[in-house]
């Protein structure tokens, strides 16, 4: 009988972890490509690039591909969308562009687009080539914080423009979500790096890591020594989810652990539960049960409060959980959680009760009374992330709820300083932060050169 | 169940589907294996005299388009490269252990009557049920006085037609070349000469494509190409305006035709048996499929023939002729538009950027209030032009509607608008 929590590292030997934490979905090869790229209908106007955050001219990137003009389908895309890499491993494309094609009227099966994206951009990262030239210098300087997606697309399409750009990053790495956040298995081979060298290469991007706002530099002095501030400053916090108990070992907020398996050399040293239990309905949510089944958990539950078609985790990431022995359960919410005995010590989750839920006749959600109790080794929790603005920076900007308010060029209060990704409101993800950058580059290098 | 036995110049075959003169009718080998997978008879791949000529390697090219494998195909081959002696022996081998199929024997010897009385007899001696006049390959045999450089010339074709009817008691079968500008010509000579059947079309003189790295045509022989010999499904509507050109002619009258051009399935053997082909040959695609396709070309033959209530291929032989006219036989007053389902509509958007762009401006792109795509036609502009209908991916979604004008029938040659017009009698 079990007497104690069982967090444990290698559950799998090296070679599986290998397997399990490699491409998940692996990439198209040429003569899949050709064929994939043959059933585009090549409409006019299309839906697919309504759908598409960064608008890419998805109908004439798939030509390129049909015809072998790789290096031109690849330039299509990173025109829109300097991330087209990795948007095309992580955006949720069975809600964005799969789900506008067309050929889901007729069969129900969308040219894979995604695929095909990173067939394009992967050739061209092959090839090593940054096709884009950087225009003669205009001596403006602009300051970026953030190094993720909407920071790096800001950074990008300054440098194109000839501007010289700074980009402070609170963290060791740039990158982002994409280096801290996105599952292991989306970007495996360091690819968040590799593209992150690819958009430096343009060149006049100075990349300062381990420079957090507040803290190592200001709004107001970047505000005085540039001619414009760019805030990508991301999600900087998680939801509280309160347990009813005192900090125990193994809860968790599912943010960190990724963070530290995608930082991980070694995916055998990283210490994970025999039985795993996740709080949330997002695709963090999914990621964090999904790895935790792939590092060797034997059962991973995911709970959430309301029903199915309230998860904000994709359908198709629902399914990907599943496939992957995750078990989804619906209408519940967690009560407390208890631990082990322990003798003076921290104690460690033993158990957590959950009631079960239902919405009321005014449709509020609200506990049955019932209850039912998981075992569980390790909890994490994935209620959501939230943007919580630097005291400083709050004083000085507007706000729209917790977010940093900005106008259509994502300019905000102060006409100087710009913001976008997920510190200002939109959908939360890696193309509409790479579209938020664009927009505030081009609307700054338009303010710079009026 | 309908009867597909083909009679076609008095040669009897379990079905109208023959195996062109090709690689595929080479040998007894593969003949065997043609046999017992279903083919109703081959063309026995042409003889000349010996030496036999000598192929070179490297032979074929092909046309991929938009993912489909040989839309078309192309042969730099001669005729056989096996001694005379060795394909006589085989075909009076096989014509005696499937004597239900056809055995025809394609021959190709210079122009002289002695070489063609010559090689006759000793093609009889094999059984076969006739011989087809190879007057059509157009690459190296041409160069010497053989193959389409007879078949381009009419009296050539007049000649050695006779000679042949002369010599044998074989029916005569002209295979012409499409490398002519009015096929009638060899067609009328052919049946002036005495042929019971011309067969058409053999292949078009073609450069497939041009080999980029190489800056050479494909396929490629050790950094050079030549031009070879075109066929498969892309040159069908070439093969079927031929035929139908033939088929109408009041001077080729009483002359059978075997249809040859792209015919990949039942649907194409339909197609040239209406429009006066007495039977098909095939080759590219047994080439690319291998030759269990003919189990479908009969099987959907006779389930298209049941449909219809044909019960053997004569109750539409040459049905579609009489409706083969020249366009100033065309009715003036007729009216057609375009209609759009917007049940099946996939909102694809193709039909008004084509009709926008490249014709008559006749498709509205609107948005219902829900922000979605509705393509309308916009029935006064539309001239009937079929573009949007072929564009269009998804089938019956577009469709061409007749509309009454409530005007009789009217042609060109009476058109105010026609220099030439004639008065009509009043």
């Amino acid at each position: 009988m079990t007497t104690g929590s069982d967090i444990a590292p290698g559950r799998l030997p090296r070679e599986t972890l290998e397997r399990n934490f490699g491409d998940a979905h692996p990439p198209l090869n040429k003569q899949q490509a050709l064929i994939e790229a043959s059933r585009c209908y090549f409409c006019y106007d299309a839906p697919c690039i309504e759908a598409c955050p960064t608008s890419i001219d998805i109908p004439s990137f798939i030509k390129s591909i049909a015809t072998e003009n790789t290096r031109g389908a690849a330039t299509t895309i990173l025109q829109s969308n300097i991330m087209g890499g990795m948007c095309a491993r992580v955006c949720p494309v069975e809600e964005l562009c799969e789900e506008a094609c067309v050929r889901n009227t007729a069969e129900d099966k969308p040219v894979t687009i995604g695929l095909l994206q990173r067939y394009a951009t992967d050739d061209l990262f092959e090839r090593g080539e940054q096709p884009f030239r950087r225009a003669a210098p205009t001596g403006k300087r602009v300051a970026v914080v953030g190094a993720g997606p909407a920071g790096m697309a800001c950074a990008h399409a300054l440098a194109v423009n000839g501007h010289d750009v700074v980009v402070f990053e609170a963290r060791e790495k740039g990158g982002g979500l994409n280096e801290y956040g996105i599952a292991a298995y989306k970007v495996p081979d360091d690819f968040a790096q590799t593209e992150l060298a690819f958009i430096l290469s343009i060149g006049g991007i100075e990349l300062r890591t381990g420079h957090a706002l507040g803290r190592d530099v200001h709004l107001p002095d970047l505000r005085r020594e540039y001619d414009a501030v760019f805030l990508g400053l991301g999600h900087t916090g998680v939801r509280a989810l309160d347990l009813g108990s005192d900090p125990m070992d193994g809860v968790e907020n599912a943010v960190d652990y990724i963070a530290r398996l995608r930082q991980a050399d070694d995916l055998t040293g990283l210490h994970i539960g025999r039985k795993v239990v996740v709080i949330g309905a997002g695709n963090t949510a999914i990621d964090i049960a999904t790895q935790a089944k792939r590092l060797g958990a034997e059962d991973v539950t995911i709970v959430y409060r309301r029903g199915v078609e309230h998860m904000s985790a994709t359908w198709k990431e629902q399914e990907w959980a599943q496939t992957n022995g995750v078990k989804i359960k619906h209408w519940a919410q967690p009560r407390r959680v208890v631990g082990w005995p322990a003798n003076g010590a921290a104690p460690a989750v033993k158990e957590i009760e959950f009631e079960y839920t239902q919405l009321d006749e005014q449709g509020r959600l609200m506990g049955t009374g019932d209850t039912f109790t998981l075992m569980a080794d390790h909890v994490f929790k994935a209620v959501g992330q939230t943007f919580i603005s630097d005291g400083l920076t709050a004083e000085l900007l507007e706000h729209e709820g917790d977010l940093i308010a900005v106008n259509d060029d994502r300019q905000t209060s102060l006409p100087d300083v710009f913001a976008g990704g997920d510190c200002v409101a939109g959908m939360f993800l890696t193309v509409s932060a790479v579209e938020d950058g664009k927009v505030a580059a081009a609307a700054i290098h338009g303010m710079l050169t009026a | 169940m309908a009867d597909l036995t083909n009679d076609f110049v008095g040669v009897r075959s379990p079905n109208p589907f023959w195996l062109a003169s090709a690689p595929p009718t080479d040998k007894q080998y593969n003949v065997e294996r043609a046999f017992r997978a279903g083919w109703g008879g081959v063309v026995w791949k042409t003889l000349g005299e010996d030496p036999h000529v000598v192929n070179v390697s490297s032979r074929y090219g092909a046309v991929a388009y938009n993912g489909t494998r040989v839309a078309g195909f192309n042969n730099i081959e001669l005729i056989t490269d096996r001694p005379l002696e060795v394909n006589l022996r085989e075909i009076k081998q096989v014509k005696r252990d499937w004597p239900d199929r056809a055995m025809i024997v394609s021959l190709m010897v210079p122009c002289e009557e002695e070489n063609w009385k010559a090689i006759l007899k000793r093609v009889e001696e094999t059984e076969a049920d006739a011989i087809e006049l190879n007057f059509g390959c157009p690459h190296g045999m041409s160069e010497r006085g053989m193959g389409s450089a007879v078949g381009q010339v009419p009296d050539y074709v007049e000649m050695v037609a006779r000679w042949c009817k002369r010599h044998s008691r074989m029916p005569v079968i002209v295979k012409l070349t499409p490398n002519i500008t009015n096929i009638l010509g060899p067609a009328r000579a052919a049946k002036r000469g005495g042929a019971d059947a011309v067969s058409l079309i053999n292949t078009i003189q073609s450069v497939v494509s041009v080999d980029l790295d190489l800056m050479a045509p494909t396929p490629t022989v050790d950094g050079k190409g030549t031009h070879g010999g075109y066929c498969g499904p892309a040159v069908k509507p070439i093969a079927l305006r031929m035929v139908g050109e033939i088929a109408r002619d009041p001077e080729c009258a009483g002359m059978a035709i075997s249809g040859i051009g792209g015919v990949s399935t039942w649907r194409e053997a339909a197609e040239f048996i209406s429009m006066g082909a007495g039977n098909v040959q095939v080759c590219t695609a047994a080439m690319t499929h291998g030759f269990k396709i003919v189990e479908d070309m009969v099987s959907g033959l006779n389930n298209w023939m049941d449909e219809k209530g044909y019960r053997k291929t004569a109750d539409f032989y040459r049905a579609a002729v009489p409706n083969y006219v020249n366009w100033e036989q065309l009715n003036m007053n007729f009216k057609t538009i375009a209609h759009i389902n917007q049940d099946l509509c996939i909102q694809c958007g193709k039909c008004y950027v084509v009709c926008e762009d490249t014709s008559h401006q006749s498709i509205a792109a609107l948005r219902d209030e829900h922000g979605k795509r509705r393509y309308e036609i916009i029935d006064e502009e539309c001239v009937g032009c079929n573009l949007c209908m072929h564009v269009c991916p998804v089938d019956d979604c577009i469709t061409m509607n007749a509309v009454d004008t409530g005007k009789p029938y009217a042609n060109w040659t009476t058109h105010p608008n026609n220099p030439l017009r004639v008065e009509a009698a009043e």
